[in-house]
């Protein structure tokens, strides 16, 4: 673990060493803190926006939370707080978009997919609406909160709708990748995010095709298909298992769907064996995904690991991500057991 | 304000029983349909579209048009024939009406029927889509209205009430709805399934300016639309019109039976003349 990741940790358990906490925004605006990479939802699209006048920007009473309130302090005229209103924030974005404007509409994963799943597929994705659905603090990011904030259901219930690009951010830098390459894409999307202060996996912000992986390691014993949250532990797993003898390959698949299936393919031709890591139910989401490409191609060692098919313990989200071998040791053992039975 | 000064009743009247025999018509195609729904909407679709909005059938792509949202969308099948009869698209196309890869199914696609400004058929989302197009043409600076039809027993759906808020707090004064109050939803009378009275002050009580007039009387609906304000802000426009389901055809008037269904043989043809004969004073059944 390191040491940006241990400050992760701390904060995460709570033991801000005494310090008085009042509210949930630890980030400084445009300027994330060193090993804190907050949100840069709202700065980007900000940005975006002073150049693209189709750019409108919606939260529902969250706009501290996913940082949207950035945009807002730029750009009054063009945002929009629906209050505790999910549904209908989601259909009225589809239709500005039906009026020409590209809508961002963000809130917490488990209210903009779950309890709009029906608003995202009629009203965004079946009509071809450019409405971009952001979904924050996806996964169990929200620890503690409970099953009520988590979204561990998001991935598979949305990869299933057509005409729906369906991506998980990896970190900030990757965040704004995507938000640049969203803006003239075709149809409605779903972007996951992190709860912010997720490890950083890219230093600069890297060059992106949505529906392309990001091939970020070789290897040939083993490959790691991760995504969002998951590439940062699956990184640091890999370097682990190198020092013993073990050459892993390492792929963000940050485009859920459409999935980039050629990749899936290669490592199913260069590598031994192949490990999904997500966080997201092991039912539906990412490594089914991957489990529909490998069922058609020669068969070989396939391990899918995620959250089991119940809802989670509650807990800080360090002590979570421990508990379901979701943080990098945990991906490592997964890993070293898997390739064990495997020989 | 339109000019009403070339505005015809006779012409509206025609044209609302136009809609009433094309669904007719078009149902028999499908072998189902949706009657009496849309026969209590014929006199609003009439006057918004041959009177009221601000459309360029040749320019339907136009930004600064009128939009037009069936929210209960079961009522396409009436939708159709105007959009075709204003020239959206040739009116032989409706003779594919729901066969195998038709441009237009019962519920209706913005991606497949041109004219038509947004899709609908999952009861509670037209409300907000109009309250998103009122949103864009504030930000781009234009002064469409929008229309919203809802029907009575679709407002039992939550998310209406969230745009019902929302449009107050925005002061979408260009978004405008018209319910059709015909009184039944499927399983009953809406005073009996699940209560909306009394509706008009619902919505007043939501910030809204309502009206109520009698949905099937054309001077009656123009007036209503006479008054609504110009400009894109200020209160939002309710207006109930008290309709009759099933309205023009005797045996389909506040029945239960008729939210879907197929005319035949003699039927078809008996109802098909009752309504080229114009609509007859609406008696109530006595109250058993």
């Amino acid at each position: 673990m390191t040491t940006e990741m241990q400050n992760e940790a701390e904060i995460f358990r709570g033991t801000t060493e005494g310090k008085t906490v009042f509210k949930d925004t630890r980030s400084v605006r445009g300027t994330p803190k060193a090993g804190m990479p907050a949100f840069v939802l709202g700065e980007e699209l900000a940005e975006m926006a002073k150049t693209d006048p189709r750019i409108v920007v919606a939260t529902a009473d969250l706009a501290s939370a996913n940082r949207t309130n950035d945009f807002k302090a730029v750009h009054p005229d063009r945002f929009f707080d629906f209050g505790i209103a999910e549904k209908n924030m989601i259909t009225a974005a589809a239709g500005m978009a039906a009026c020409g404007m590209v809508p961002y509409v963000a809130t917490f994963a488990s209210f903009a997919a779950i309890l709009g799943a029906e608003q995202i597929r009629t009203d965004c994705a079946y009509p071809k609406m450019p409405v971009r659905v952001i979904g924050t603090h996806s996964g169990m990011s929200m620890g503690f909160y409970g099953s009520s904030h988590h979204a561990l259901e998001d991935l598979g219930m949305l990869r299933c709708m057509a005409d729906l690009t369906v991506i998980c951010a990896t970190d900030a830098n990757h965040l704004r990748a995507v938000l640049r390459a969203s803006a003239d894409h075709p149809g409605a999307m779903y972007i996951r995010l992190g709860r912010g202060r997720d490890p950083v996996v890219y230093d600069t912000v890297p060059d992106l095709t949505i529906g392309k992986a990001i091939r970020l390691r070789e290897g040939t014993d083993l490959t790691l298909i991760a995504t969002g949250s998951e590439v940062r532990a699956a990184l640091d797993a890999a370097a682990a298992l190198e020092k013993t003898g073990t050459s892993v390959r390492v792929i963000d698949m940050h485009t859920i769907s459409p999935l980039d299936r050629e990749e899936v393919a290669a490592a199913a031709r260069e590598t031994r064996a192949i490990m999904t890591v997500e966080e997201h139910n092991i039912t539906g989401g990412l490594g089914s995904a991957v489990a529909e490409v490998l069922i058609d191609l020669p068969r070989l060692p396939f391990l899918r690991h995620g959250v089991p098919d119940r809802y989670v313990e509650v807990g800080p989200p360090a002590a979570l991500y421990d508990a379901y071998k979701l943080d990098a040791p945990g991906v490592e053992s997964v890993a070293r057991d898997f390739l064990s039975r495997i020989g | 304000m339109p000019n009403r000064s070339n505005v015809n009743i006779a012409v509206l009247e025609d044209r609302a029983k136009f809609i009433r025999t094309e669904t007719v018509r078009l149902t028999r195609i499908a072998g189902a349909g949706h009657y009496s729904s849309t026969f209590s909407c014929a006199e609003i679709l009439s006057a918004l579209y041959y009177a009221q909005m601000r459309i360029e059938p040749a320019n339907p792509d136009w930004d600064n048009r009128d939009r037009f949202v069936m929210s209960k969308g079961h009522a396409a099948i009436g939708l159709y024939p105007v959009l075709a009869d204003l020239g959206y698209f040739p009116p032989a196309e409706l003779d594919t009406y729901t066969r195998l890869g038709s441009k237009y199914g019962d519920h209706p696609d913005m991606k497949k029927v041109r004219g038509l400004d947004f899709s609908s058929g999952s009861l509670g989302h037209g409300l907000s889509v109009g309250l998103g197009m009122a949103l864009a043409g504030r930000i781009r600076g234009h002064d469409y209205r929008t229309y919203v039809m809802l029907g009575d027993g679709e407002i039992s759906e939550g998310q209406i009430w969230e745009a019902v808020n929302a449009a107050n707090h925005f002061q979408l004064g260009h978004l405008v709805i018209l319910l059709d109050r015909n009184g039944l939803c499927i399983d009953g009378h809406t005073e009996e399934i699940m209560s909306i009275e009394p509706v008009h002050d619902r919505f007043a009580s939501f910030g809204w300016d309502v009206q109520r007039v009698d949905g099937h009387d054309l001077p009656s609906i123009l007036t209503a639309f006479d008054n609504l304000p110009q400009g894109t802000t200020g209160k939002p426009q309710a207006i109930v019109f008290d309709t009759v389901k099933g309205r023009g055809v005797k045996r389909m008037e506040m029945s239960l039976d008729w939210h879907v269904g197929n005319l035949v043989g003699e039927d078809y043809d008996d109802v098909m003349a009752e309504l080229e004969a114009g609509l007859k004073p609406y008696v109530p059944e006595p109250a058993q």
